[in-house]
């Protein structure tokens, strides 16, 4: 008897861990390119040491982490895909919508360059010469922030790549690392955000082919979970966490942050 | 290959904190959930393997396929009971360690319950006759058949552990892959691998199979001195 009841004691450690120390902490939604670039094992411990708070990050694509926070499992989001963090706020998941630093898309293919794309600065132009060339492009293909302005970017050429799916258009339907491996395996030129592709490390013979349009442009905003629609939020420590990296000193610590002596996202929160 | 077996040995030889954290996390998570597992298939497992219900087929056949339980489906039916919005939000289990010992218990349940009732059933076949003339009853044979089959009850174990271990798919729905938190060996290769740095991957794919390893050499060296001193 005192044997099973050893073993219970034991199974129930194990699986609480005992007593966790109480401290306070904070899920954050976030998209991948914030996690895979290293941008939160720059600012993260800047922000726990000044105010106490744990963050704890769960990096998956833009429309995951969405939802995932439209469920109530994260007190704050960090995405980029304005229109839908706008919904978002709109439907009342969110407290309020801040801008928070900027990047931009940039398209990525083999030295080749078999569409012959190289240099060009027009996107609209070079993916609809991809398409007509029929050459190798791998997508998300997983409602992911980069996906959906891919897919905005498609439809403006007036091109439907999914007819193609499957031949000279490839959806991985994984996280932007995943396709970049994918892509780089088959030769397949890649649209990414310019942060995570240069902090990878697998690029090849891969560069940057595309790049420099305006339309390009890739916001990141930041919106604390609203604690009316989810009680379970940790609404004050998410709204510390959302207000220092609007702060001047979390937008310094955003500039400051860089990979291979480039900087990889441009603060640009509004200062009132 | 040469570069990630390098890497191996300068992450472990080094001794690197986080490393730690992660592969004890691994054994943690897995190991618990191996032993929760256990004590729910192996009664299930006897109690097919000795009873005689209809339908006993059926849950033969449902027992069986269970084995084959895709990881990641495994995840999200417990994100969907865990999440906030869930059934069962209000406990606040979501990205816990504890999130992913239930959903790798879930997981792992089937393959000890069916491959523990093929054992049992093996050895009960053999030993039936034996059993009535001692007029044992069900329980008392349950008991003898769990002892005798112990050796292989272990193996199958061991298979459930391996599996546990080795899955991604569920543990990156339901713990999230958080630094210091729920980070384990397999969400932190997934990982690495997203990020391009596949030497790293490899390299913790190689510990990984170590500590596997090390796993079953420590079962199998108990193994061993139990059955010295049987002979003694």
């Amino acid at each position: 008897m005192q044997i099973k009841a050893f073993g219970a004691a034991t199974i129930a450690t194990l699986l609480t861990g005992g007593a966790w120390a109480q401290e306070q902490s904070i899920i954050v939604q976030s998209t991948t390119s914030t996690a895979n670039s290293g941008l939160y094992d720059h600012l993260l411990p800047m922000f726990e040491n000044e105010t106490g708070i744990k963050v704890n990050v769960v990096a998956v694509g833009t429309g995951q982490a969405i939802k995932n926070a439209e469920n109530c499992d994260g007190d704050v989001l960090l995405v980029h895909a304005r229109s839908a963090e706008e919904a978002f706020v709109e439907a009342g998941y969110g407290t309020e919508r801040m801008d928070l630093m900027y990047n931009d898309f940039v398209i990525v293919g083999p030295e080749d360059d078999p569409a012959g794309v190289g240099g060009m600065e027009d996107v609209r132009a070079a993916l609809s010469k991809i398409a007509g060339e029929g050459a190798l492009f791998a997508s998300r293909g997983d409602d992911s922030g980069t996906n959906r302005k891919e897919m905005a970017l498609w439809a403006e050429t007036g091109i439907d790549p999914s007819a193609a799916s499957g031949d000279w258009y490839r959806e991985t339907g994984s996280g932007m690392g995943a396709t970049l491996n994918a892509g780089i395996g088959m030769g397949a030129y890649v649209m990414t955000d310019r942060a995570t592709w240069i902090s990878f490390e697998n690029k090849q013979d891969y560069e940057i082919q595309v790049q420099g349009d305006a339309d390009m442009f890739n916001q990141y905003g930041v919106i604390p979970v609203s604690p009316e629609r989810c009680p379970s939020v940790n609404a004050e420590a998410a709204q510390t966490f959302a207000d220092w990296l609007v702060s001047d000193e979390g937008q310094d610590a955003i500039a400051a942050y860089t990979v291979a002596d480039q900087q990889l996202f441009f603060p640009n929160a509004s200062s009132d | 290959m040469g570069e990630a077996v390098t890497l191996a040995l300068q992450l472990v030889l080094s001794g690197d904190p986080d490393l730690l954290e992660i592969v004890l996390l691994s054994l943690r998570v897995s190991l618990t959930a191996t032993v929760l597992a256990c004590l729910i298939g192996l009664p299930i497992g006897s109690l097919v393997a000795i009873g005689r219900f209809p339908g006993r087929n059926a849950v033969l056949i449902v027992m069986n396929a269970l084995m084959g339980l895709p990881p990641v489906v495994v995840g999200l039916l417990v994100y969907l009971h865990l999440s906030r919005s869930g059934p069962l939000g209000f406990l606040g289990l979501l990205y816990t360690p504890t999130a992913m010992i239930i959903a790798q218990t879930l997981l792992i349940a089937p393959i000890v319950a069916a491959l523990s009732r093929q054992v049992l059933e093996d050895l009960h076949a053999e030993y039936s006759e034996q059993f009535r003339s001692l007029c044992l009853t069900r329980v008392q044979a349950v008991e003898a058949l769990l002892w005798d089959a112990r050796y292989s009850l272990l193996t199958v174990g061991l298979a459930g552990f391996g599996r546990a271990v080795a899955e991604v798919g569920a543990v990156i729905i339901v713990g999230g892959n958080i630094d210091h938190l729920t980070r384990v060996m397999t969400t932190a290769i997934a990982l690495e691998t997203s990020k391009g740095d596949l030497a790293l991957a490899l390299a913790l794919g190689i510990i990984l199979l170590v500590i596997a390893l090390g796993v079953n050499a420590a079962v199998q060296s108990v193994r061993m001195t139990a059955t010295r001193q049987a002979y003694v």
